[in-house]
């Protein structure tokens, strides 16, 4: 029997030193050069979260100005969207994993790889230059006028940040496509491919054809502060929702580049600690697809009350509908899964789990919000702010921890310590739903979002939240202190802690740098689990 | 129409052939399907300016057409002229590599350079006179005659695009600049020569976004 | 790895049509076709000398169904953003408010 040991040369220990990672163009270490880039990113867009959770406390203003607190709403949208959820599972688990999912021995273009995490990271210091320097107030939407013309906080530093970074997600998703398409191995036809694969195709598909508006959107905000050209003014003969009808055709898909991803984690998830081949594989893959195209149709919905034509938007709110359906239909068939498996409540099972829950009712008051009559009354409340952290964080930052937790062996060599995993796995769900659950009924009851002064009657409600996300932080620093505790003592994982299915488990852990010693032949469907497994030649 | 079919046989990895590729044709397509890619994303990218042109000029229909008629339609005709011109001997250099033609290769290549500096030159020259008739939009601005704030954001969308698509020609023809090197120090062979027919992707792609430039810009309301 | 060389008359031919097309819209330009006819005419021209161009100089004629699938995304795409973002603007004064 081999006992589990860490092989002698893999991709870590290949080389050492500063420039061996700054000028690597192994996938493998730019997944970890996102990983560190993102996790700092995400504690500084947390931090700006803990002051505004302070701040609302007290219905008084009295913690900060109100300057300040749109300051810090902003800074925390900027921050949480562009520089922690966009890139988090693509740039952290996609760059490690799609080669070694399909069997290649790198990503197309492995050069163009590390110039996207260069240019994540110029974008992300003109971001943070921004906010040591005085920060921006105009919301993360940079609506205009007030971005274009009438804010005299620093827009342009930060949508140059954000300008940057999005051509780090352009070539990303560039990147995995052309290495879908072409780098497969023999045998791995597309209806063999993990649905991980699947997701991440849909998702650069939306990052290739939306993120290229958004640049336009906020050059031109940019322009408009610089040259006072009047293409938003009202005042100069511009209309301010041309700067929406651009801003949101990115900006929708781009919450779908934020949950395809975790949908592609669950759907690993879920056939392995279920011990059971994913029910209608071919229904979730396509719903990945058609998720992508489908959610370039709905923008307007974020504009029923911005003036936009009521037959326009008539057209949005039913389309919204539609888009809900394939997100459904990916519930429905992880449930299957589930029916008659042997199910393993590993912590990745876990946040699977959490995923599911959380994940379905972010999705169904997404469906209250996309009827125009209820959005009328809770657009710009906290329904809204609700609804969309259940999807980001209930869902996307779920399948992110548990895609972490599953991979980690693979990525490190090493297991966390699994009792620590299960006890952060609960306090973030509990934090989580304490959070956000009472922002629901504040937004329903009339609260407004993006105010930090309210009526006495919102207090208790506000107070659970606050309490909730003191809870939820804690939960967060538990898995930072034990996957750094496990570099070091973690116990040593082998090839394949989890009795996987799919490639990547085929490899060492950790990897060789070239991925596979031999490369590998695929004869068998994807999630070949079980007694129903088949072997097909 | 004669077409000839070439086959290459390689027995070893050749120079040109990166490590994580299994072999050229992979490498090709993969080159190939990257640059399609990249189009992509600009026709997405100068997409969103085309939208804010076509909002603009649905609601302000005769101010756009006064704002196009005080553009030089002589220059404007020449310059889609010229980069016609450069599109073809930027087809004509692929041909060159085709059949292992290095000093046409060259040639060409040079040639499409050329054609893209006149183009830039012409540009500059028109730009040049708008500045000279205060029709760059913002402080220096001014317009006599009756819609002037709306001629003005007909300008702003005649120097955004056009600015746009001339900072694509600078960069194509800095492309351009080291294919000319690369091919006269040899690189490139009948069995290799996939930069040049990317780089001609993109070269050929920004002349379509000046064929719609052309007519949407110095055409409207001419009659 | 088999290429497809096309013969140089066909690059010529393309040219030449090219160069006739944008003197013909020009032309047009200067006839008036009433309503939005002439931007639909130009329009029109410019899709032709568009496909012209990717049919021919840029390969695409030659090209795999993979190539062709993508450009088609990219039009469509583009159609999507102008259609439905116009789709606001045509249709406001559906509504008896003041426009704007």
């Amino acid at each position: 029997m081999n006992p589990v040991v860490i092989p002698r040369a893999h991709y870590l220990n290949v080389n050492y030193g500063i420039k061996a990672w700054l000028f690597t163009t192994d996938h493998k270490r730019i997944a970890l050069l996102y990983l560190a880039s993102i996790t700092l990113l995400f504690f500084v867009g947390g931090a700006a979260a803990v002051v505004m959770r302070l701040e609302l406390l007290t219905p008084q203003g009295d913690l900060v100005q109100s300057e300040t607190y749109n300051k810090l709403f902003t800074m925390h949208g900027v921050i949480m969207v562009w520089f922690f959820l966009i890139p988090s599972i693509p740039a952290v688990l996609g760059n490690f994993l799609v080669p070694l999912m399909i069997g290649a021995r790198d990503l197309a273009f492995p050069r163009l790889n590390l110039l996207s995490w260069y240019i994540f990271a110029l974008g992300a210091l003109f971001t943070l230059t921004a906010v040591v320097t005085g920060g921006v107030d105009t919301g993360w939407t940079f609506y205009t006028p007030y971005s274009s013309t009438y804010a005299n906080t620093h827009v342009i530093l930060t949508v140059l940040g954000v300008f940057i970074t999005g051509f780090s997600s352009i070539l990303t998703g560039l990147n995995f496509i052309v290495t879908i398409h072409t780098m497969r191995v023999p045998g791995l036809t597309w209806s063999r491919l993990p649905l991980f694969i699947w997701a991440h195709y849909a998702t650069s598909l939306i990052m290739v054809l939306g993120t290229p508006v958004l640049a336009i959107a906020i050059v031109l905000v940019a322009l408009e502060r610089v040259f006072r050209i009047g293409i938003f003014d009202p005042a100069l003969g511009g209309d301010p929702v041309l700067f929406q009808h651009l801003f949101w055709f990115y900006s929708h898909p781009a919450v779908y580049i934020m949950i395809l991803p975790a949908m592609g984690v669950i759907s690993e998830l879920i056939p392995c600690f279920a011990r059971k081949r994913i029910f209608g594989y071919n229904f979730v893959a396509f719903s990945s697809v058609a998720i992508a195209v489908l959610g370039f149709f709905v923008w307007g919905h974020h504009m029923f009350v911005s003036s936009q034509s009521v037959y326009a938007s008539m057209v949005f709110s039913f389309m919204s509908m539609l888009v809900a359906i394939p997100s459904a239909i990916k519930v429905f068939n992880w449930t299957a899964t589930l029916y008659k498996g042997s199910i393993a409540y590993d912590t990745p099972m876990l946040y699977a789990f959490g995923f599911i829950g959380l994940f379905t009712i972010g999705g169904l008051t997404g469906l209250f919000l996309a009827a125009l009559a209820v959005d009328v009354h809770v657009h710009d409340t906290y329904f809204v702010i609700a609804h969309f952290h259940y999807i980001m964080v209930g869902g996307a930052v779920m399948g992110y921890l548990g895609g972490l937790h599953f991979w980690w062996p693979k990525i490190t060599g090493r297991m966390y310590p699994e009792g620590w995993g299960k006890l952060a796995a609960l306090i973030i769900f509990i934090g989580f739903n304490l959070t956000f659950f009472p922002q629901f009924l504040l937004g329903y009851l009339g609260m407004p979002r993006r105010y930090h002064f309210y009526p006495a009657e919102f207090q208790v409600l506000h107070v659970m939240s606050s309490a909730g996300a003191s809870i939820l932080g804690v939960g967060y620093m538990i898995p930072l202190v034990y996957f750094i505790w496990s570099l070091r003592y973690g116990a040593v994982a082998g090839p394949n802690p989890w009795g996987a299915k799919g490639l990547e488990w085929q490899t060492s852990s950790p990897p060789p740098t070239d991925n596979f010693a031999q490369t590998p032949e695929v004869k068998e469907e994807a999630y070949a689990y079980g007694p129903q497994e088949v072997h097909v030649v | 129409m004669p077409m000839v079919l070439r086959r290459c046989t390689l027995s070893e990895r050749p120079a040109a052939l990166a490590p994580h590729f299994d072999d050229i044709a992979q490498q090709s397509e993969a080159s190939h399907l990257g640059m399609w890619v990249f189009l992509l994303t600009e026709i997405m990218f100068f997409g969103g300016m085309f939208t804010g042109y076509a909002v603009y000029r649905s609601v302000y229909a005769v101010a756009f057409a006064e704002g196009s008629h005080h553009l030089d339609l002589v220059l404007g005709s020449i310059n889609t002229v010229v980069l016609i011109s450069s599109s073809l001997t930027m087809v004509l250099a692929v041909h060159a590599a085709q059949v292992g033609q290095r000093q046409l290769l060259v040639g060409f290549l040079l040639l499409t350079m050329l054609l893209g500096l006149v183009f830039l030159g012409l540009k500059t020259v028109e730009y040049t006179h708008k500045f000279a008739d205060h029709l760059v939009p913002g402080s220096g601005f001014l317009y006599a005659g009756p819609h002037a704030r709306q001629v003005q954001l007909f300008f702003s969308f005649y120097f955004g695009m056009t600015g746009m698509h001339a900072l694509h020609m600078i960069i194509g023809i800095g492309l351009l600049t080291v294919l000319v090197w690369l091919a006269w120090r040899n690189r490139f062979s009948p069995m290799y020569y996939t930069p040049i027919e990317i780089v001609g992707l993109y070269w050929h792609f920004v002349d379509i976004v000046w064929i719609f430039l052309f007519p949407l810009l110095y055409l409207i309301g001419r009659h | 790895m088999a290429q497809h060389i096309v013969s140089r008359q066909i690059y010529y031919r393309v040219f030449v049509t090219l160069l006739a097309l944008t003197l013909l819209t020009i032309g047009i330009a200067f006839i008036d076709l009433g309503g939005y006819l002439n931007t639909i005419v130009a329009m029109t021209i410019a899709v032709g000398k568009a496909l012209l161009v990717m049919l021919f100089f840029m390969h695409v004629r030659d090209s795999s169904r993979l190539t062709w699938v993508f450009v088609g995304v990219g039009f469509f795409w583009l159609a999507l953003l102008l259609s439905l973002t116009m789709s606001d603007y045509l249709t406001r004064s559906w509504v008896a408010v003041t426009a704007w």
